[in-house]
């Protein structure tokens, strides 16, 4: 599973990249051979170590699942700038996901460290 | 090699305001270890507790005494220190050992690590073992975790105005606990807001500018280190309001060692935490817990013991590591 979700993280970076319209589920039957030929499987990781979201940076499709894991011996929070996502204060190796429904440029921080800045983008 | 060292400990005066930047970073290294770190001619004076038993309790009696403890992060129990309730303990144990009970304690923030309530309760019972009854919070972003901080409210400030902030006085000396850990913006630093800002500014209005002030609260109130974060948006307004006092005395906690400022009338001070030490401003990738060696660790952490001078204004801060 999480071999599929690296493979679909990179599909979706290539697409972002090469701006292609291609639908996601090709890529990933073509590469992983076991994913649903469904863009809801999509998803992407990020996480959080040292005060710091890597990547900072990550392009998804529509539908993908975002899920961010807190390394830190510190809890973190994930926001986005305009309060509408919110994550509970993550503590060492708690998660969160959501999942991004709509295109767009989602910019999001840590409300207890808001140095922490991060960016999803939605194609 | 003695020679170039004592040249590093000699304050330089450029600004002609009682400090000077090399002198100062000297100063920040020599604090974490428990040294002793002395202004001279500046609005305060700081022993380490094991030098003023050299120096005699004398020179540092006054009117009012009072201490500062910080970041207890109850709950915290990563390698950096296993044991937080052991070093709270530790602090307490040091407070009750002074030869003159302070009056009162003040608590700068971070009490527990993730806001649970039996985080709260763990400090409180640690803490009611401390001689001074009277403690005075501030909230610290770990304690206003998930509910905007109504537990904390709930349990340690209540009556307070807003987010938490008030005022007191003890024996001539007049008290602001502020809140700056409350709707912090993306890309910022600490923060107090518009309403605290209005509040303070009345509440010091009426004061005599011969009042000595005492602000304290979570976040350093300078700006110690803006990468991390260290600082607070608008503190420059706040201090603002304060400029006709004579003394003034800024006390935090959230860094996690021991610093030392002076601008002009403000005297700004850090405290150790009770918990883990932090790394120094730039010195490591990110201001995460820092490991130490078992037998280093109480010596990077401590409590901070202010006293008023009789019949002069400046506050005599006394840091004391646990070691």
């Amino acid at each position: 599973m999480e071999r599929v979700s690296r493979v679909v993280c990179i599909a979706a970076l290539i697409l972002g990249l090469a701006g292609l319209a291609i639908p996601i589920s090709m890529n990933i039957a073509s590469v992983g051979g076991r994913a649903t030929a469904h863009a809801e499987s999509a998803t992407a990781e990020v996480k959080i170590d040292n005060f710091t979201f890597t990547p900072a940076t990550i392009t998804v499709p529509v539908g993908a699942q975002v899920t961010w894991t807190n390394r830190d011996d510190i809890p973190h929070t994930v926001v986005s700038d305009d309060q509408a996502i919110k994550s509970k204060a993550l503590d060492t190796d708690d998660k969160f996901t959501f999942t991004f429904s709509k295109t767009g440029t989602y910019t999001y921080f840590c409300s207890l460290h808001p140095k922490m800045k991060g960016k999803v983008v939605v194609q | 090699m003695s020679h170039s060292t004592k040249k590093d400990e000699i304050l330089h005066d450029h600004n002609h305001d009682g400090i000077d930047r090399r002198g100062f970073l000297k100063c920040m290294a020599w604090a974490g270890t428990g040294a002793l770190c002395v202004m001279q001619g500046g609005v305060l004076k700081s022993y380490s507790l094991s030098r003023l038993a050299a120096i005699g309790e004398k020179e540092a009696k006054g009117d009012l005494s009072f201490v500062q403890i910080s970041d207890s992060h109850m709950g915290f129990n990563k390698p950096a220190n296993p044991d937080v309730a052991g070093t709270l303990k530790a602090a307490v144990d040091k407070i009750n050992a002074l030869t003159l009970p302070p009056e009162f304690m003040l608590h700068t923030g971070d009490i527990s690590h993730l806001s649970k309530a039996e985080e709260f309760d763990a400090v409180e019972q640690i803490l009611k073992s401390a001689k001074p009854k009277d403690i005075f919070y501030v909230p610290g972003e770990h304690d206003v975790l998930n509910d905007e901080g109504a537990q904390f409210r709930q349990r340690f400030s209540k009556g307070s105005n807003g987010a938490g902030w008030y005022s007191f006085e003890k024996k001539g000396v007049h008290f602001i606990g502020l809140v700056n850990v409350m709707n912090l913006k993306s890309g910022g630093m600490g923060n107090l807001g518009a309403e605290q800002l209005e509040w303070m500014e009345k509440d010091v209005k009426s004061l005599s500018k011969s009042m000595p002030i005492v602000v304290f609260a979570h976040i350093p109130l300078w700006s110690v280190y803006p990468e991390w974060g260290w600082g607070t948006e608008d503190s420059a307004q706040a201090l603002g309001y304060l400029k006709k006092f004579g003394s003034v005395t800024v006390l935090n906690g959230h860094i996690h060692q021991t610093m030392q400022k002076v601008e002009g009338n403000v005297t700004f001070h850090t405290a150790a935490s009770t918990a883990f030490p932090q790394p120094k401003p730039g010195s490591a990738p990110g201001p995460g817990p820092m490991k130490v060696p078992d037998d280093q660790l109480r010596g990077l952490l401590g409590v901070t013991d202010v006293k008023q001078a009789h019949g002069q204004h400046a506050l005599a801060v006394v840091d004391s590591s646990l070691g």
